[in-house]
């Protein structure tokens, strides 16, 4: 395999959000500020990873008809793992985060990633795959929490940076979630569009 | 002689109707149109209004300018289209909007909404409605803060500290309180623009229509979107007055007082954001009306033009669909046919 061809794809090429269009509901729900981004970027990271070992190495053994449900026990174990461990450990960001945290178990990006990579390669492949992938994921939440939290609320990490009345509030609201994320989209996708113009112009 | 040489000649296909009406004129047009409004904002509220229209105008020139340069794209600023919208943005923000407050509109309308979608005609929603609710949703204190233009005759620059508010009809209209807005406005002053405050570009309502009439007489807008807009008003407003107004009072009181009259000749008719069939532009007003009252009677804004008609602009495409003419040539047993299929 080679890893970084895997790395660029998980970053740029493939990235779950902005290309493959995977995890909108905890993408737009989640980033009004860094804490929380990057508490919900490495977690998904960490659950990812850990289920797309366990998936790959026990693909030879479940049946076909049965390997969603398979793919969704090994996950919900992972998820649980993790929330105890938020909520002893960071309480303030578990309750922040709320809902979100045992909803990762449906994100859509873990269960694609398990489907299409993991349930088809090898462990060591499957594990780069899916911390490459998290990576992406939070990557993007981290650019759309710098975005929405600087500009919406005038503040990184709870220091205030913009005064009070300038923040345009309304970033920090779901239309704001919509709004980032959309220009963000868009704007990969034009980036994505001229490189490969430029491939095949050579 | 005919010059053969330097002859021009257009080779296109059918039909051959040439027209020497380009954006450029349709929007020189909707400007000297709104112009009227723009005194009277100016002549109520002091030299602020021209001073905040005047900021929005030339920061909507230059995002848009400054966009199709870095983008490589044809420049597209001499269509003028951008000093609409930049005049309308300032027409629909009250004369107190600070000018950082007022860029940050302007950039949300030309940037995000019109020029990520591909500029002039491709938009979905109207980039100066999209911008004023993008503000009011962010700013909404400093949006809806309206100043008496009669107690501060020179409005000072520097916001809202030593200015007296006052509350618009539509405040008065909001809470039912129908004896408050007798004896604080009469018609007559809703009508003109006299006394009330209001957004700078919308307080004057007979001056609007006349600028609309310019538009319908100058084959710029169809007669279509306005009427069936303000009829719509009109009709519901009639018949479900409220408190202890008659029915004629209660519905000019609503046809002449906040953003209908410029909503519905300036900016429902937005050639984009609009149906293409005049059937479809039937549709549309009627729409707009209905959510204007909707909003108006029970939503928790006192105002609705602005959200009422970004909505029926997300159902155009839905609307041309519906209203698409049969083609020239089909007869009514193929489009039944066409239909069954």
């Amino acid at each position: 395999m080679n890893f970084g061809k895997q790395f660029k794809e998980g970053l740029i090429t493939n990235n779950p959000v902005l290309v493959q269009v995977l995890g909108m509901c905890s993408t737009l729900a989640i980033t009004t500020s860094i804490m929380n981004g990057l508490g919900m970027g490495v977690s998904v990271l960490i659950i990812l990873t850990l289920s797309n070992i366990v998936i790959s190495a026990i693909r030879k053994i479940v049946p076909d008809k049965i390997r969603i449900a398979m793919f969704i026990v090994v996950i919900a174990g992972f998820v649980t793992c993790v929330d105890l461990l938020l909520q002893a450990f960071v309480p303030a960001i578990a309750e922040s985060l709320g809902v979100f945290i045992p909803l990762i178990v449906v994100n859509c990006i873990i269960l694609g990633r398990a489907e299409s990579f993991a349930y088809k390669n090898g462990v060591l492949a499957s594990a780069v795959d899916g911390i490459c992938q998290g990576i992406g994921y939070t990557l993007v939440l981290l650019v759309m929490c710098f975005i929405r939290e600087l500009l919406g609320a005038g503040t990184l990490m709870d220091i205030r940076i913009i005064p009070e009345q300038f923040p345009i509030g309304m970033l920090t609201l779901p239309v704001g979630g919509f709004l980032v994320l959309g220009c963000l989209i868009a704007f990969m996708q034009w980036a994505l569009a001229k490189s490969k113009n430029k491939e095949e112009s050579k | 002689m005919t010059d053969y040489k330097n002859l021009k000649l257009i080779a296109t296909s059918n039909p051959h109707i040439r027209n020497n009406e380009t954006t450029q004129t349709i929007m020189r047009d909707v400007i000297v149109a709104m112009l009227p409004a723009l005194i009277m904002g100016i002549v109520r509220f002091g030299v602020e209004a021209l001073i905040l229209t005047a900021v929005s105008v030339a920061a909507c020139v230059f995002f848009e300018g400054m966009y199709r340069k870095l983008m490589h794209k044809p420049q597209s600023v001499a269509d003028l289209s951008a000093v609409v919208t930049g005049m309308l943005l300032a027409f629909v923000c009250p004369v107190t909007t600070p000018v950082w407050m007022i860029l940050i509109g302007d950039f949300f309308a030309i940037i995000v909404v019109k020029q990520l979608f591909g500029g002039i005609g491709k938009n979905f929603i109207n980039p100066a409605l999209a911008g004023r609710a993008f503000l009011l949703g962010s700013y909404a204190g400093a949006m809806t803060s309206w100043i008496d233009p009669v107690a501060n005759k020179a409005p000072i620059m520097g916001g809202l500290t030593d200015v007296v508010t006052t509350a618009t009809p539509l405040a008065y209209m909001k809470t039912g309180d129908i004896e408050g807005l007798k004896a604080a406005y009469e018609i007559k002053d809703v009508l003109l623009g006299t006394k009330i405050g209001g957004s700078m570009g919308e307080i004057s309502a007979i001056l609007l229509i006349l600028g609309g009439v310019y538009l319908i007489v100058r084959k710029v807008i169809n007669w279509q979107t306005p009427v069936a807009y303000i009829g719509t008003v009109a009709v519901l407003t009639f018949l479900f007055p409220k408190g202890s107004a008659s029915g004629l009072e209660w519905m000019l009181y609503s046809l002449f007082s906040g953003g209908l009259m410029l909503g519905a000749f300036f900016m429902a008719t937005d050639y984009a954001t609009s149906p293409v069939t005049k059937k479809g532009q039937l549709v549309f007003g009627i729409g707009c009306g209905i959510f204007t009252v909707l909003i108006r009677y029970f939503g928790s804004y006192p105002e609705g033009v602005c959200y009422s008609i970004m909505v029926m602009n997300l159902c155009v495409a839905l609307i041309d669909k519906w209203t698409k003419p049969t083609r020239f040539g089909v007869v009514k047993s193929d489009k039944k046919e066409a239909a069954a299929k």
